[in-house]
């Protein structure tokens, strides 16, 4: 056979081979090295800083535009439709019906009435106009229009300046941002799992815990750049410490590698299959992560005992936990499963809080994959979030755990200006227990039967 | 109103809805959004149970009744016409009805609020509340919280003092006439925002 080149094919190959090795120089010069060493150049800030200049503008035309054309400029989910008022209670709002109404004498004002279904009406067709609950699961409101065409009003018809900055957003995100990332995080992830791997060959000892440290930080500040990720860490003082739990509101699976980029953490989770699995698997070899097999999650008991022997461990990492168990929109904190509060250990609270402004960051589990959620956070702007980490707090005496995880939750509600939610976030898969119709049936008992009570004895 | 906008149009039967249930293009396209929003498999209409996921309304004691409200007898799905017309009922009642084109009894009228409020008593819509159908709201609202006798006395009580012909039913006349002097626009209305 004889091999025969073309120069043509040749040149090509050289050109590739160049290409690619300016490629991955820069790659190595900007990124990578960077992260290995934890400093930033500030090239992402200015970054951010750009584009919000960019994003104000647009709005300016957009609005304007639509004024021109006396369009009517509607975005989607943008306010509520009605005004609620939460504050009153199921017994208030009856007895008002009934003030209003009163044709017999004020104290049989607490026997039932024809008029008191107008009240179970009224919230019933209010919650279906619009809920606290459910539209924490969808994509948050944005004041301002990103130039996504996810979050996008209609604006087409507005401007053809517009639809030119829209299509070369889009050019410079999936032409650019897209491959750059999605390099990165395959060098971030290959490289985690390489070392991690390695590092599991070595004896136990302070070595191995101090070299799976570096490793683990460095992987994940590859992955941090591998999204773009902007991070501002406040009160770093207060990061959880060994022998500690670290709870965190959820809002992504970006939220472990947002909060590892800064420290070291065991992880808690169930084995997965796949990809995920082989990570996992070669993590726990470096450094003791709490792993369940999916048969053991159920066991509740188990689950505690192997958290608590973790916690006891002192030269063990701090445990992190996303308490509330499912991804919500990042503007409210839902319940906190007790589980993690029951342990004893002190409670490390951190919020995170992130800009939507430059792409949503939440996870609708139910409508996309993981890799379909990745690769729109790739192609997104960027991820802007702030971290802060709270004091630590500890569970008070005659406290028991579902109180303890109400005030840790309270206090991150706060802290990162999320609205303090008493749901499940299990909402999102099941449907409500009937305790809670139950509470809604006490309540309008004792008022109609809580007196009659009191009126047979007399 | 002036903007009758370009996106209205993209609200099945927008223009006649406005009309007919006196919504402003704005609640309207609202509205749609969030029947969108419910519709999760995007069928074009809704089933009981895209409302069932709805957890404040799965909290509500007769939430079952409010969401048998919005089907027409016979039929499994809900698509917005019927959505939007059902929703009108909980509009505040104009003042002066005097509006072009109006319908003479519009769903926010008093009457036709009072109406919406009896179909969830009357589910065999025989225009009569009967004691079992009272019972049956009755223990949905109370639960097991009550026990029978109690339930029974409530229910006695309560068709004693509306039912003027002695049939031992409350009918719609009767509804509306125990109900005379509450403020029903308040109670049946919801504040929607501009």
């Amino acid at each position: 056979m004889e091999l025969f080149f073309n120069p043509f094919d040749n040149l090509l190959c050289i050109l590739l081979g160049i290409s690619f090795t300016v490629w991955f120089t820069l790659l190595l010069v900007f990124i990578i090295v960077p992260a290995i060493f934890g400093v930033s150049f500030g090239i992402r800030r200015l970054y951010m800083k750009t584009l919000l200049k960019i994003f104000e503008w647009a709005t300016l035309r957009l609005e304007r535009g639509a004024k021109e054309k006396n369009h009517h400029l509607y975005k989607p989910y943008s306010n509520a439709i009605i005004a609620r008022e939460p504050t009153t209670s199921l017994e208030e709002e009856i007895k008002e019906i009934r003030r209003s109404g009163s044709n017999k004498d004020l104290d049989s004002a607490s026997e039932f009435e024809m008029s008191d279904i107008f009240y179970f009406a009224r919230r019933g067709v209010e919650s279906i106009m619009d809920d606290e609950v459910t539209k924490r699961f969808s994509a948050e409101e944005l004041e301002s229009w990103n130039l996504l065409t996810r979050s996008n009003y209609n604006f087409h018809y507005i401007s053809l300046r517009l639809t030119v900055l829209w299509g070369l957003g889009l050019l410079i995100r999936y032409g650019i941002l897209l491959p750059l990332r999605v390099t990165l995080a395959f060098t971030g992830v290959g490289l985690l799992v390489f070392l991690t791997s390695l590092i599991g060959l070595l004896p136990n000892g302070r070595m191995k815990s101090f070299l799976s440290e570096k490793v683990h930080l460095m992987c994940y500040r590859i992955c941090v750049r591998a999204l773009t990720a902007i991070i501002t860490y406040h009160d770093s003082e207060n990061k959880p410490k060994n022998g500690g739990i670290c709870v965190a509101n959820h809002t992504s699976p970006i939220d472990v590698i947002i909060l590892a980029s800064d420290g070291c953490y065991a992880m808690v989770g169930q084995i997965h299959g796949g990809l995920m699995g082989v990570i996992q698997r070669s993590m726990v070899k470096a450094c003791p992560h709490v792993w369940f097999e999916r048969s053991e999650v159920k066991d509740r008991h188990l689950v505690a005992k192997r958290l608590s022997d973790h916690v006891q461990d002192k030269t063990k990492l701090p445990i992190l936990i996303f308490p509330e168990g499912t991804c919500i929109n990042n503007t409210s904190v839902m319940m906190f499963k007790k589980g993690s509060f029951d342990i004893g250990a002190t409670v490390y609270p951190v919020a995170i809080k992130y800009d939507p402004r430059f792409g949503d960051a939440f996870w609708n589990s139910s409508k996309f994959g993981m890799v379909n959620y990745l690769l729109r956070m790739m192609s997104s702007w960027a991820i802007v979030c702030s971290v802060w980490y709270l004091p630590p707090m500890s569970r008070e005496e005659g406290e028991d755990a579902v109180q303890f995880a109400n005030r840790v939750k309270a206090a991150i509600a706060r802290k990162g200006g999320l609205v303090d939610l008493l749901w499940d976030g299990g909402l999102k898969r099941e449907k409500v227990k009937d305790t809670f119709k139950e509470e809604q049936q006490k309540l309008y008992s004792k008022m109609l039967v809580g007196t009659q009570e009191d009126r047979s004895r007399s | 109103m002036g903007s009758s906008s370009s996106s209205l149009n993209n609200v099945p039967d927008g223009q006649q809805l406005m009309q007919e249930t006196g919504f402003s293009a704005a609640h309207l396209l609202r509205l749609y959004e969030r029947f969108k929003f419910l519709d999760k498999d995007n069928r074009g209409h809704l089933r009981s149970e895209d409302f069932e996921a709805v957890p404040e309304l799965s909290e509500n004691p007769i939430g079952d009744r409010i969401v048998g409200a919005f089907f027409l007898p016979g039929q499994e799905t809900v698509d917005f016409s019927s959505f939007v017309r059902v929703l009108a009922h909980f509009r505040p009642t104009e003042k002066n009805r005097t509006r072009a084109g109006a319908q003479p009894d519009p769903a926010n009228s008093r009457n036709r609020k009072l109406k919406f409020a009896f179909r969830l008593y009357d589910q065999d819509r025989d225009g009569k509340i009967s004691r079992i159908e009272l019972l049956q709201v009755l223990r949905e609202m109370l639960g097991m919280q009550v026990t029978e006798e109690q339930l029974q006395s409530i229910a006695d009580r309560a068709i004693q003092e509306a039912d003027l012909d002695k049939d031992d039913a409350i009918s719609f006349d009767e509804f509306r006439k125990s109900l005379e002097k509450v403020n029903i626009d308040h109670k049946m209305s919801i504040r929607f925002l501009e």
